[in-house]
C-alpha cells in the first residue's frame, strides 16, 4: 500500500542474526590454553569460514558431555552482549587480550556502523575450573523481534541464557521478549546486570525490576561490567555451575538441528547444527527431515570463532557441516537432520519464514535493472528468510516486491544492498499483506481457494466479491516511564490499537500491551514513539494473526483521471489522513503543466482529498537570433524526447521523479 | 569597433552581391558615454538602423548584469541615434532580474517610452551557467528571479505597449509605425541567412556549389582562430551539416509560431508543397486538444 510513511526506526535496536543465531559449536581437543595464533587470526575480519588457519583436524570423541555448557546471550539492544561476548573470549583465551577488541563477533560493515550484531558467529570458548576443562559454546545474538523465529530456534539447543540487562537503562521490551523466548525454551536463565561501572547504574533497582517482573530472586544476579571486564569471571563460573549439560545420548541414531546456514562460493552450503543425538562424520549420509533430500557429508567440525574441522561431531557438540549443498533453501533453519535409513521424530518447532513486511524494489534506471537483479541475487544467498517475487510498476519499471520479517530487516538488507553491493534502488513504502475471504464463486474457481493473500493494490478484490477483508495484526509491548504514558496511550489509540493490558514494572515504569494492526506499525511508529518519549520507551512486537478490516481501495486522480500506479489500500478511518498525505507530495512533486491540475484521493466515487497545481507561464523571451535558433531547436528536440518518457495522464505529464518521490518511503533527517 | 571595417564589409557584400539601397544595415550597439561622433561615423559608412542594448533604466540592475554604462548614457544614446537614424532606432529592455519588482519594472518601460522610436525588445532574464550572476544566484547571494513576477512584468508591460501604439509581431519584439526589423523577420519566416564572423550561424542552399538543400552552417567560435582559418583557407566555416526535409519544417514551426500571424498556409506551402497544415496536423491528438483549450488555432 503506498502510504507515505517515514521509515520506522530500529536503529540501534539489536538484530537477532536472520539467518539462524548460532548452535553451540563443536568441542576443541582439551589443551590447558587455546593456540595465540588462532586467537590472533579470530581477529582478522575475514569472513568466520575462511580456512585461513586450518589445522589438522581434531578429535572430539573425548569430551565427555558433562563438560559440555551451550549458551546464548540475550538481551535489550545496546545493553552489552557483544562487549560481554568479547570479554568472555579473552578471559577464556580464545582471543588477545588487547585493546581492540570491540564487538569482535560483528563483521559486517552494516552491522559495526549501526552497532548491531546482524550475523551472529558462534565461539567455543575453554575454561578450566576446579581441575576441570570445560567447553562453553557461545552464541552471540542480538535480540530482535524480527527475527525472533531464529532466536527461539538457536535458543532451543541452549541449555541456558546469559539475560544481560543494563544497570541504568533497566528492564526494556526486548529484554521482556527474549525472557520469555527462554523461558518458553525451558532454559536456565543467569541474569547478569551490566554497565554497573557507570555513573547512573542503579543495580539494586534492576534487581528488583527482575524480580518483579522475571520472578528471579535478586541474589541470582550477578552484577558487571562488560567494558572494564569487572566480574565477569563469575559469569563464566554461573556458566558451569547454573546451566546443565545438555540432555543427549550419543549411542542413539544421529539427529541435529539445522540452526544457520552459510553460502560459501567454494564449498556449497555450510550448515551450523547442533547434534541432539548420534554422531556424523565425514561420508555419512545423511536426510533433511524438510526437503526429504538426500547428502553425502563432505566435511564437519566446529567454530573457534573460525571453522576447525573435526572428526566426527558428537551428540550435545555444536558445529559445522558441509554436505552438498547448493543452496541455503536446502538447509532451513528449524529443519532435523538425520541419517539415511535411520529416520527420527523431528524436531518440534520448524516453519518456513513468514514475511511480515513488504516493499518495492526498483532499480532507479531500468538499466541498472540487471544489476540490481544479480545484487539481490547474491545478497539472498545467505537470507533465506526474504521472500522474492517479481513485481512491475507502471512508473517505476520492472522490479521486485521483497518480504521480510520486519522493519530493520528491510532496513538492514537495503542498506547493505547499498554498501556492500554498490546497488541504488528505490524503495517504496512498506505495505502489509492483506486478506480477503471471497464471496465470488468466480473469483474463487480464478485463484482455486477463498482466501486471498493480496500483496499488491492492484489485486485488491471489489467489496462486492468479497465476504471480508483481513489485516495482518501484532501484540506490542511497550515500557516507558510514567511520565509518557498519556502521550502513549494516545498515540497507540490514533494507530488503531486495542490496549490489552497495562502494568507497572517498578514505580516510574510502566508495561503497556496493545493489539496493532501491523500497517500502523510499519507506518514510522517507532519514530513517533521515541520522539514522544525522548527517547526512553522501547518496543517490541510479535505476530498475532489477523482480524477483520475495513479496508478500502483508494485511487488517485490528476483532472479525473486515475494514476493506476497510485492505488493504496487503507483501513476506511485512515483514508483521509492517507489520501491527503499522498496528495499534498503529489502537489510538491507535479510539474505545473499550461493548465491547473486537480489531484484528488477517492474512494469508489467519494473525493475524500484534494489539492491543485497551479497552471504555469512558461518563458519563451528570449533573444532568437542564428545561433539562438540552433540552440532552441537542440533544447525542443530534448524536451520532445523528455516528454516521451513522460507519463501522460489524461493530458498531465508526470515525470517518473514525481512518482518516485510519492512512492518512495519517506528518509529521515 | 570602427567604423572602417563596417564599411569594408559592406562593400565587399556589395561586390559579390549587388545590395538594394533599401537593405536594412543594423548595428548593434552598448550605450556609450560619448556617441555622438561614432555614430555618425558608423552612418557614413553605411549603417541605416541602431540597436541599442540598454538592458535597463536603472543603474543597480545595470552595475548587476555587468554593463558598463549608466542610464544615463543609455537615454543619451538613445536620444542621438534618435537624431542620426529617425525611426530606425531600437531598443533592448531586459525583465525578470533578480529582486525586480513589477512596478518599478514598469515605471522604467514608462519612461522608455517617453524617449524611444518605434522598436522595442523585451527579453526576460536567462541566466546562463559561467556568468557572474550565475554564480551569485546559486550561491543565494542574489534571490533567484521569480518567474511569477518575470511574467506579470510580461503582461502588463504587452499590455502598455499595446496602447501606446505598438503592434507585437513575435514574442520579443514590437514595433509602431511599421519599423518591424527586416533581418530578424528573416529568421522568423525561416529565410535563408549567411553568419560570418566568430561563432556566427547561417542557414542557406549553397547554390553556388550545385546544391538545393539548405545547411546549418556555423562558423569557428573563437575570434583568434576563425582569423587564422580565413587567412589560410578563406573561410571560416567550422561546420556544415545539411538540414533534412524534417528538420527544416520543424524550425518553420517553431520560429512562425513566435510571430503574431504563425504560419500561414502560402507560408507552409513554400517549404512543404505536398501537404498541407491539415494533412499534417489536423489528426493529432494533441493538437485537438490545444484547439479546444483556445490554445493554438489551426
Amino acid at each position: 500500500m503506498w502510504t507515505p510513511v517515514g521509515r520506522g526506526r530500529w536503529h540501534g535496536r539489536a538484530l537477532t542474526v536472520w539467518a539462524a543465531a548460532a548452535a553451540h559449536r563443536g568441542l576443541l581437543e582439551p589443551r590447558p590454553t587455546p593456540t595465540r595464533e588462532a586467537a590472533a587470526k579470530s581477529r582478522t575480519l575475514d569472513r568466520l569460514y575462511s580456512s585461513a588457519d586450518r589445522k589438522e583436524k581434531i578429535d572430539l570423541s573425548r569430551f565427555s558431555v558433562e563438560n559440555i555448557r551451550n549458551f546464548s546471550i540475550i538481551a535489550h539492544v545496546d545493553h552489552g552482549k557483544s562487549t560481554l561476548a568479547d570479554r568472555l573470549l579473552e578471559l577464556t583465551g580464545t582471543i588477545d587480550k588487547t585493546k581492540n577488541n570491540k564487538q569482535v563477533l560483528d563483521k559486517l560493515q552494516v552491522e559495526r556502523e549501526r552497532g548491531i550484531t546482524v550475523k551472529a558467529q558462534t565461539a567455543s570458548l575453554f575454561y578450566n575450573c576446579e581441575g576441570k576443562q570445560y567447553l562453553l559454546n557461545l552464541i552471540d545474538t542480538p535480540g530482535h523481534v524480527d527475527f525472533s523465529y531464529e532466536v527461539s530456534r538457536s535458543l532451543s539447543a541452549c541449555q541456558g541464557v546469559l539475560l544481560v540487562v543494563d544497570a541504568n537503562e533497566g528492564i526494556q521490551a526486548q529484554t521482556v521478549a527474549n525472557f520469555f523466548l527462554a523461558f518458553e525454551a525451558q532454559l536456565s536463565i543467569i541474569p547478569v546486570i551490566n554497565k554497573v561501572d557507570l555513573k547512573n547504574a542503579d543495580p539494586e533497582r534492576v534487581e528488583k525490576q527482575i524480580e518483579k517482573v522475571f520472578d528471579i530472586p535478586s541474589d541470582e544476579c550477578i552484577k558487571i561490567s562488560a567494558k572494564l571486564g569487572t566480574n565477569v569471571e563469575r559469569v563464566l563460573q554461573a556458566v558451569i555451575e547454573r546451566i546443565p549439560p545438555p540432555k543427549v545420548h550419543r549411542k542413539n541414531p544421529f539427529k541435529a538441528l539445522v540452526f544457520d546456514s552459510t553460502f560459501d562460493q567454494y564449498r556449497g552450503v555450510i550448515a551450523n547444527v547442533a547434534l541432539f543425538d548420534g554422531v556424523v562424520s565425514k561420508g555419512d549420509k545423511i536426510v533433511s527431515a524438510h526437503t526429504k533430500k538426500t547428502y553425502e557429508v563432505n566435511e564437519v567440525g566446529v567454530l573457534n570463532p573460525n571453522e576447525q574441522p573435526a572428526h566426527k561431531l558428537y551428540a550435545g557438540q555444536v558445529g559445522y557441516l558441509i554436505a552438498g549443498m547448493k543452496d541455503v533453501t536446502e538447509a532451513q533453519i528449524g529443519d532435523t537432520l538425520y541419517l539415511h535409513k535411520q529416520p527420527v521424530e523431528p524436531l518440534p518447532g520448524f516453519k518456513s519464514a513468514k514475511p511480515m513486511v513488504f516493499a518495492g524494489m526498483y532499480p532507479i534506471d531500468q538499466s541498472e535493472y540487471n544489476n540490481l537483479k544479480s545484487a539481490v541475487e547474491k545478497l539472498t544467498i545467505n537470507d533465506s528468510s526474504v521472500t522474492v517475487h517479481r513485481d512491475s510498476s507502471l512508473a517505476l519499471g520492472a522490479g521486485w516486491r521483497l518480504g521480510f520479517l520486519g522493519l530493520l530487516h528491510m532496513e538492514v538488507f537495503n542498506q547493505r544492498l547499498e554498501q556492500e553491493y554498490n546497488a541504488s534502488v528505490i524503495l517504496t513504502t512498506p505495505t502489509v499483506p492483506y486478506k480477503a475471504v471471497l464471496s465470488s464463486a468466480k473469483l474463487i474457481k480464478e485463484y482455486r481457494e477463498k482466501e486471498i493473500t493480496i500483496i499488491n493494490p492492484a489485486q485488491f478484490p471489489d467489496k462486492s466479491k468479497v465476504t471480508e477483508y483481513l489485516e495482518p495484526v501484532v501484540l506490542g509491548t511497550i515500557i516507558t516511564p510514567d511520565e509518557y504514558t498519556g502521550k502513549v496511550m494516545m498515540l497507540c489509540q490514533a494507530r488503531r490499537a486495542v490496549q490489552k493490558n497495562m502494568m507497572y514494572i517498578d514505580q516510574n515504569r510502566v508495561m503497556l500491551k496493545y493489539l496493532f494492526p501491523l500497517n500502523e506499525i510499519v507506518v514510522d511508529f517507532y519514530d513517533s514513539l521515541k520522539s514522544l518519549s525522548s527517547g526512553y520507551a522501547s518496543f517490541d512486537y510479535e505476530d498475532a494473526g489477523y482480524q477483520t478490516a475495513e479496508l478500502v481501495k483508494m485511487d488517485i486522480l490528476l483532472n479525473g483521471n486515475p494514476v493506476e500506479e497510485l492505488v493504496t489500500i487503507v483501513h476506511k478511518d485512515k483514508a483521509h489522513s492517507v489520501g491527503k498525505a499522498i496528495c499534498e507530495r503529489l502537489k510538491d512533486s507535479l510539474p505545473r503543466q499550461l493548465f491547473e491540475i486537480a489531484i484528488q484521493a477517492a474512494v469508489g466515487s467519494k473525493i475524500i482529498a484534494r489539492e491543485t497545481v497551479k497552471a504555469y507561464r512558461k518563458n519563451v523571451l528570449a533573444k532568437c537570433y542564428g545561433g539562438d535558433i540552433t540552440r532552441k531547436m537542440k533544447l525542443l528536440k530534448r524536451q520532445a524526447e523528455g516528454k516521451k518518457k513522460l507519463r501522460k495522464i489524461g493530458n498531465i505529464e508526470v515525470p517518473k521523479d514525481a512518482f518516485i518521490k510519492v512512492l518512495k518511503t519517506q528518509c529521515d533527517k | 569597433a570602427s567604423p572602417s571595417p563596417v564599411a569594408a564589409v559592406l562593400e565587399a557584400v556589395d561586390r559579390a552581391a549587388p545590395l538594394p539601397a533599401d537593405s536594412e544595415v543594423t548595428l548593434e550597439a552598448n550605450p556609450t558615454s560619448a556617441p555622438g561622433s561614432r555614430l555618425a561615423a558608423f552612418g557614413a559608412a553605411g549603417v541605416n538602423r541602431l540597436s541599442i542594448g540598454l538592458q535597463s533604466l536603472d543603474d543597480t540592475e545595470l552595475q548587476l548584469l555587468g554593463r558598463t554604462h549608466s542610464a544615463r548614457d543609455a537615454l543619451q544614446t538613445l536620444a542621438e541615434a534618435r537624431r542620426l537614424f529617425p525611426g530606425r532606432v531600437s531598443v533592448d529592455l531586459m525583465l525578470g532580474l533578480p529582486a525586480q519588482q513589477v512596478g518599478p519594472w514598469l515605471g522604467q518601460l514608462r519612461t522608455l517610452l517617453g524617449c524611444c522610436d518605434d522598436h522595442i525588445s523585451l527579453y526576460q532574464l536567462s541566466l546562463e551557467r559561467g556568468t557572474a550572476l550565475f554564480t551569485h544566484v546559486q550561491r543565494g547571494t542574489l534571490p533567484a528571479p521569480d518567474p511569477e513576477l518575470a511574467a506579470a512584468m510580461y503582461q502588463e508591460g504587452r499590455a502598455m505597449l499595446w496602447e501606446a501604439g505598438f503592434r507585437q509581431y513575435e514574442v520579443s519584439n514590437f514595433a509602431r509605425n511599421g519599423a518591424l526589423s527586416t533581418h530578424n523577420w528573416t529568421y522568423w519566416q525561416c529565410g535563408q541567412y549567411l553568419g560570418v564572423g566568430p561563432g556566427a550561424h547561417g542557414r542557406f542552399a549553397p547554390q553556388g556549389a550545385g546544391s538545393h538543400t539548405r545547411e546549418a552552417r556555423i562558423q569557428t567560435l573563437e575570434p583568434d582562430n576563425w582569423m587564422k582559418e580565413v587567412m589560410r583557407f578563406g573561410h571560416g566555416t567550422r561546420r556544415r551539416v545539411p538540414l533534412g526535409r524534417l528538420e527544416l519544417l520543424e524550425e518553420v514551426l517553431a520560429m512562425g509560431l513566435r510571430t503574431d500571424v504563425g504560419i500561414t498556409h502560402q507560408h507552409w506551402q513554400q517549404f512543404e508543397p505536398e501537404l498541407s497544415l491539415w494533412d499534417v496536423f489536423g489528426a493529432s491528438q494533441e493538437v485537438k486538444v490545444l484547439l479546444v483549450q483556445g490554445l493554438l488555432l489551426l
